[in-house]
């Protein structure tokens, strides 16, 4: 407990500090009158955070004994999370403020969910890994039913709810037997037991009981059953949130614990990854074709982006996890674009989730539609747009480790996906022509946001940005 | 003598009871909430109880923060079956049916 410590966890710190003290400012003042406003300062707070997380240092640091870890893997894991959050919050405040939606607590809420993501990507512990994705999940069940009047709403926080309190709950069933087997809760403790004495049966229990429960929290079939009705159910920007912060958030945790203290057994997890994985990308695809409303079908995409993302993890080498990083940076701008474009879907002001009411959007709107089509085909992983680079990477990297029959699967599985993503471009530039179409008008916002990230998609081919540098390096603090 | 396999055996029959409680219920959504406690309160006696025998307090300590997210966890879980009820004017488990997936 000195100095030091707070010294390594000072974002967080502060972020929470930032959490309790628009809380107070939201009760004490005009209440949902300040609630645009708190939206504002919460973006721009998650932003400056970003910039000082992402430019601070290069080094390793850990706080109290071991259990919090900022090294370049977290860091890394954060800007994705605080950048999205941020998008997210700007994206949402029209189009909650117009439903009557935006309440105070929405930006606090999400400001504590992001606490309980950058703990969880930091954990070095099974404790404070259990406290950041608690932290995480409570706020997020509050968030889902955050349209309390609606019974769609309601029901979409009820069955996340218990859903994601059964998985929490293996998850700490796993890691009760893990401290009971390997004496210790310490991360590092735990890599040091199991490769001395061997990975016993009981460690071997806690495992794959920690496993289940991180796949419930990546939405990994068989534990996919909450998404579909949860992104459904959920208001928009909160579907939007889900499918970028939180599964950045679930996955950099998923690849710390396995890595951080299960790292020389990369072989026995690799093949329970792996299934995890074939299924989540088939299931994905399949089950999307028959989904007629944009946010379900967004969440059996997710589904299977999630089985990609899983693949480059269960090559269990740094070439994977950078891969993985890669894959989730770009998916989390690819659904930034996409569900900027899915909020401004609106007849007569009411939200339109049929994607039927697409047809021929391209003779009204040529611009959003053109910008819509290069984030679909880059979501199906079409080259030579961002997307497909990701797809590659995890591929890539699923050959070197030897799973030459997944990264097959994988191909096939994003050629059935394709089939949905293009069903939509086709609405959107062939389909049949109707009366009343969607409402012209876009926020700026929200339009700046879909050009953006279509940019991104078409720009990016030339570097990436970058981002594979820092993935690389990145990958490499955790994987030694 | 009572061992520490036989403190496992208890938890993790209380856990099974759990997991069953929520899967096959099909009556009422407070009954789901109690099934989750029993989940979680089995994981505590496992933590105690290894705790106990490896003579580490790190369990003990993880046991008590257990305790209070379940508490928050039940706070949250009462609140959203609240406004569930208000809209819908039931918690029967057969009702929660507006989306099917």
């Amino acid at each position: 407990m000195t100095s030091a410590d707070f010294s390594v966890i000072l974002p967080e710190i502060l972020l929470a500090v930032f959490a309790m003290g628009a809380l107070l400012f939201g009760v004490y003042t005009g209440k949902d009158k300040t609630a645009p406003l708190l939206v504002w300062i919460t973006a721009a707070v998650f932003l400056a955070l970003a910039v000082w997380v992402g430019f601070s240092g290069g080094g390793t640091d850990t706080a109290f004994n071991g259990a919090f870890i900022d090294d370049g893997f977290a860091r890394f894991a954060k800007v994705v999370i605080l950048v999205s959050g941020a998008a997210v919050l700007l994206m949402a405040q029209d189009y909650m403020a117009r439903l009557g939606l935006l309440r105070f607590e929405f930006p606090v809420l999400v400001a504590l969910a992001i606490v309980g993501m950058m703990m969880m990507v930091s954990s070095g512990d099974l404790m404070s890994l259990y406290m950041g994705l608690e932290l995480q999940s409570l706020s997020l069940y509050v968030v889902a039913s955050l349209r309390r009047d609606s019974a769609k709403s309601t029901e979409a926080g009820l069955k996340y709810f218990v859903l994601g309190a059964l998985s929490s709950g293996m998850l700490l069933y796993g890691a009760s037997l893990t401290y009971g087997y390997s004496g210790t809760t310490l991360f590092s403790g735990i890599i040091t037991t199991a490769s001395e004495d061997g990975i016993s049966l009981g460690l071997l229990f806690g495992l794959v009981f920690m496993i289940c429960g991180l796949a419930f929290k990546v939405s990994a079939v068989p534990f996919h059953m909450w998404t579909p009705d949860v992104y459904e159910g959920s208001p928009t920007p909160v579907t939007a949130f889900f499918s970028t912060a939180p599964k950045m958030a679930a996955m950099g945790l998923f690849a710390r614990v396995m890595f951080d203290a299960f790292g020389h057994v990369t072989h026995d997890w690799g093949q329970v990854i792996a299934l995890l994985s074939l299924l989540s990308m088939f299931l994905g695809a399949v089950a999307a074709i028959s989904q007629r409303n944009i946010k379900r079908l967004m969440a059996y995409s997710s589904i299977a982006h999630m089985g990609y993302a899983l693949m480059g993890l269960a090559a269990g080498t740094a070439g994977g996890v950078q891969a993985m990083l890669i894959y989730m940076a770009i998916y989390v701008t690819m659904n930034v674009g996409t569900f900027a474009f899915i909020l401004a879907m609106e007849k007569d002001g009411q939200p339109v989730t049929d994607i039927g009411a697409l047809n021929m959007y391209s003779k009204r709107e040529p611009l959003r539609a053109l910008a819509m089509m290069v984030l679909l085909f880059s979501l199906a992983g079409v080259p030579p747009l961002v997307g497909f680079f990701g797809k590659f990477y995890v591929l890539m990297a699923a050959v070197d480790a030897g799973y030459a029959w997944l990264a097959i699967a994988g191909v096939i599985a994003s050629v059935i996906g394709a089939f949905y993503y293009l069903r939509i471009v086709y609405y959107m530039y062939f389909g049949q022509e109707q009366e009343a179409g969607l409402d012209g008008t876009m926020n700026p916002v929200l339009w700046a946001f879909l050009m953006a990230s279509a940019a991104i998609m078409v720009v990016g081919v030339v570097n990436l940005f970058g981002v594979e540098g820092l993935a690389l390096s990145a990958a490499e603090t955790l994987v030694n | 003598m009572i061992g520490l396999e036989h403190y496992l055996a208890v938890a993790a029959a209380l856990f099974v009871i759990g997991i069953f409680g929520i899967f096959l219920n099909r009556k009422n959504v407070i009954v789901i909430l109690m099934s989750i406690e029993l989940m979680l309160l089995a994981v505590n006696i496992n933590f105690v109880a290894f705790s106990s025998y490896l003579g580490d307090l790190a369990g003990q300590v993880f046991t008590l923060f257990v305790l209070t997210v379940a508490a928050a966890e039940a706070a949250i879980g009462l609140a959203i079956l609240v406004c569930f009820f208000r809209t819908r004017g039931t918690i029967a488990v057969e009702d929660v049916n507006v989306m099917k997936g």
